[in-house]
């Protein structure tokens, strides 16, 4: 049946999601008038090509298709979009950055466009001309998009998503919360208290690529620690980062039974899922996989997002993972393809196509955190201001490719986890990390 | 007489033959020729990409950019990093230990399968089942039995009261490796099984039976006649199932994706790890040369050790 879903069904779906009648039709949005379109002429006979990651759910690729379809019929344009694997969509980005062939844009991950500056159009007349029209544009995204050090739009983000605090409000409540303490002590003191209830906490200190990252940075960010510094050097060995794996040290003991060190990115779903575990941190992917599926439909009901503790950190410590568009030099149409980035991030297509995600995808942009889809379900407004996160991947140093390595090698993740399993000293990690690091961040 | 008969005598005119039929009549040249096609496939997907692999490991590549020649930097790296150490040690033990392991109780299947049986050929179909299933789908099956959370046996030895936690399967270092030995272990009999029970069938029984009236014992019939004339097919077995673990990925990366800490990657998974998610190809491309060695090492060794014919003959080395 989800395979029928065609594109009015879908704007049916979007309308009832809504509450209480903020219908599409009638968007809250907020456009600022007067703001002049770049002008693009576009080039004649032009095709366009684009790459993007798989969906999340249905909708998202239906929306996605039926905008591109209505530019091409605004513009005479072609565009033909294919959808690639996750794991997929960096190799395929490397051969055609490295080939000078291949598709005029693609949608990739948060740091590509930085990895590949050399090979891109500067979008900065699009992307300003869109942060003037729609509030302006949200931190992580002002981040990503320009060059490091520069007011200079290398790419364009389409939306982004993180991994809140994912918890069961019976079982908070039961150990004498209301809800989980957003500073450290408290927070151990909370995973203390729901492993002697017998309903402890999880999370991922395995080779997982999304979750494991995402707890490691955390540890680092909210006791201030970072695994480089503003100019890119390696800063991991730091009284904080020792604080942050000492911290660890107390917390790790109050996971739930038989360790999450070989946790995956899938384990701390099934385990939450099977009742394991009861408070762990995810993406909204987990929450409606158990209000989707009625044999966990009571799992998701007593389920509550919230943020991870800041501690030392000023805000949310948590880098978005974020969609970002670039468009090669070698594309032979450069003003179509700008022209079609900016249609798709115009309200008539971009707040449907936010909306039909659900929440999976968060918008970069200000003025959409008035979609209907932040209003249709209170339990993920709180992935409405993922994009204003004040974090990144590499945090504090420029985005780069040994920002993407260190993530992908994870080599913080690791530290941790030789500390947890009593490997290593903390002191000893961390002197591994930095070992590490240095090798990896000495471009 | 002769001067007249060579008149009439009509020869045919030999036609001039041309250069290119001289080539090719000429042997040396047809035959490089023919063998051009073999060449070329050969070189195409063989020696290129060893080739390339080779190249790679003396330069930084990495996947957003080519590299440039940076000597022997990346093995310099390499032989001060205590990850590839371990994943030295870790792929020599998991191949010894794995191979001792495949290798005895394979032995002992074929050994069994080799007597009469009821329903012989449907038990040898069912013993093959484990290497007949895509390694992923075992890797998946393992990957849930050792799960830290959710594996069967835990969940047995719980129910029975045997136990109040779960076991550690994959959670630490060494529990992690025995693990991953274990599940290459049961993937590989079936091979070892089979090929040797191919081995034991060629053994003429008259040397059974020509022992059997000498008054053998069942040990000394193994020892004796089973054991020295299964030794070349023991060789050639023992060479692949060598190459095929130590070079092994599916199960390790699948299961434990070289953790926890590291601790279980083989140098085939650290040089995909590096190479393919890190984006650093020259690194990864030398970690997977650092494997040749070891390999040539392992096939002279059962080649050289195994396979001598005198020794096979059971007479003195010379």
């Amino acid at each position: 049946m989800a395979n029928i879903i065609t594109r009015r069904s879908i704007l049916g779906a979007g309308a009832a999601l809504a509450a209480g009648g903020n219908a599409l039709a009638q968007s809250a949005v907020q456009v600022a008038s007067g703001v002049a379109a770049p002008n693009l002429p576009i080039e004649s006979g032009a095709t366009l090509r684009m790459l993007r990651p798989v969906r999340f759910v249905a909708p998202d690729e239906e929306v996605f298709r039926a905008n591109c379809a209505r530019f091409t019929q605004q513009t005479g344009v072609q565009v033909r979009v294919d959808f690639v694997g996750w794991e997929d969509i960096n190799q395929q980005t490397a051969v055609t950055a490295n080939t000078g062939a291949g598709p005029d844009v693609i949608v990739g991950f948060g740091d590509a466009p930085h990895i590949y500056a050399g090979k891109l159009v500067e979008l900065s007349d699009i992307a300003e001309y869109l942060g003037r029209k729609y509030g302006g544009w949200m931190f992580a995204a002002d981040k990503l998009g320009k060059r490091h050090g520069s007011n200079n739009w290398i790419g364009l983000p389409f939306g982004g998503t993180a991994g809140p605090l994912v918890w069961r409000k019976s079982a908070v409540n039961q150990v004498g919360f209301q809800t989980p303490p957003n500073d450290l002590p408290g927070f151990l003191d909370l995973c203390r208290k729901l492993r002697q209830a017998g309903k402890p906490a999880g999370f991922a200190l395995g080779n997982a690529v999304g979750d494991g990252n995402g707890f490691a940075n955390w540890l680092m960010w909210s006791h201030g620690a970072s695994i480089t510094d503003e100019a890119g050097g390696v800063a991991v060995n730091s009284p904080q980062t020792l604080a942050a794996l000492n911290y660890l040290k107390e917390l790790y003991p109050t996971f739930v039974d038989g360790g999450t060190i070989s946790w995956g990115d899938i384990s701390n779903n099934q385990a939450y899922a099977a009742n394991n575990c009861w408070l762990t941190s995810n993406g909204v992917s987990l929450y409606f996989a158990l209000k989707n599926d009625p044999a966990t439909r009571p799992i998701a009901d007593d389920t509550e997002h919230s943020f991870l503790p800041f501690g030392a950190a000023p805000s949310w410590p948590s880098a978005p993972l974020t969609l970002n568009a670039m468009l090669f030099r070698h594309s032979r149409f450069p003003n179509a393809a700008k022209a079609l980035l900016a249609f798709l991030m115009e309200q008539p297509q971009y707040e449907p196509w936010l909306n039909a995600n659900l929440g999976y995808w968060a918008q970069p942009l200000n003025a959409y955190r008035d979609a209907g889809v932040w209003g249709s379900d209170p339990k993920i407004a709180i992935f409405r201001d993922t994009m204003n996160n004040r974090f990144w991947n590499g945090y504090k140093g420029p985005i780069s490719e040994a920002s993407g390595q260190a993530n992908a090698e994870y080599v913080l993740v690791q530290m941790f986890a030789s500390v947890a399993a009593g490997q290593a000293t903390p002191e000893a990690a961390m002197r591994e990390a930095e070992r590490r690091a240095r090798r990896i961040f000495r471009r | 007489m002769s001067a007249v008969a060579e008149d009439k005598v009509w020869v045919r005119q030999a036609k001039a033959q041309s250069a290119l039929s001289k080539l090719f009549d000429w042997k040396p040249f047809l035959v490089a020729m023919c063998m051009l096609p073999a060449l070329g496939l050969l070189f195409v997907f063989l020696t290129y990409p060893l080739g390339l692999g080779i190249w790679l490991a003396f330069t930084d590549t990495t996947i957003g950019r080519s590299g440039r020649w940076v000597g022997l930097e990346n093995f310099e790296y390499m032989l001060e990093d205590p990850i590839w150490w371990n994943a030295v040690f870790f792929s020599v033990f998991y191949t010894g230990v794995a191979t001792i392991g495949k290798f005895g109780l394979g032995l002992w299947l074929a050994l069994l399968l080799n007597n009469h049986l009821p329903f012989k050929s449907m038990l040898r179909a069912i013993i093959l089942l484990p290497w007949i299933v895509p390694t992923v789908l075992t890797a998946i099956a393992f990957w849930w039995i050792y799960n830290p959370q959710f594996s069967i046996i835990s969940w047995i030895f719980i129910e029975l009261g045997l136990r109040t936690t779960n076991i550690d399967f994959i959670n630490t270092a060494w529990p992690a490796r025995w693990s991953l030995i274990g599940a290459n272990i049961w993937r590989g009999i079936p091979f070892v099984a089979i090929s040797l029970l191919a081995g034991l069938q060629t053994i003429s029984p008259s040397l059974y039976e020509a022992a059997l009236l000498d008054g053998s014992t069942g040990w000394q019939r193994f020892r004796y006649i089973t054991f020295p004339m299964l030794l070349p097919i023991l060789a050639i077995v023992m060479t692949f199932s060598i190459i095929f673990t130590f070079t092994d990925f599916q199960l390790v990366y699948a299961i434990t994706r070289g953790g926890p800490v590291n601790s279980t990657h083989l140098l085939a998974t650290l040089a995909f790890q590096r190479g393919i998610p890190g984006g650093q190809l020259g690194e990864g491309a030398a970690i997977a040369v650092s494997m040749i060695p070891f390999l040539v090492f392992a096939t002279l060794f059962s080649y050289f050790a195994l396979a001598r014919r005198k020794w096979q003959q059971g007479e003195s080395n010379d």
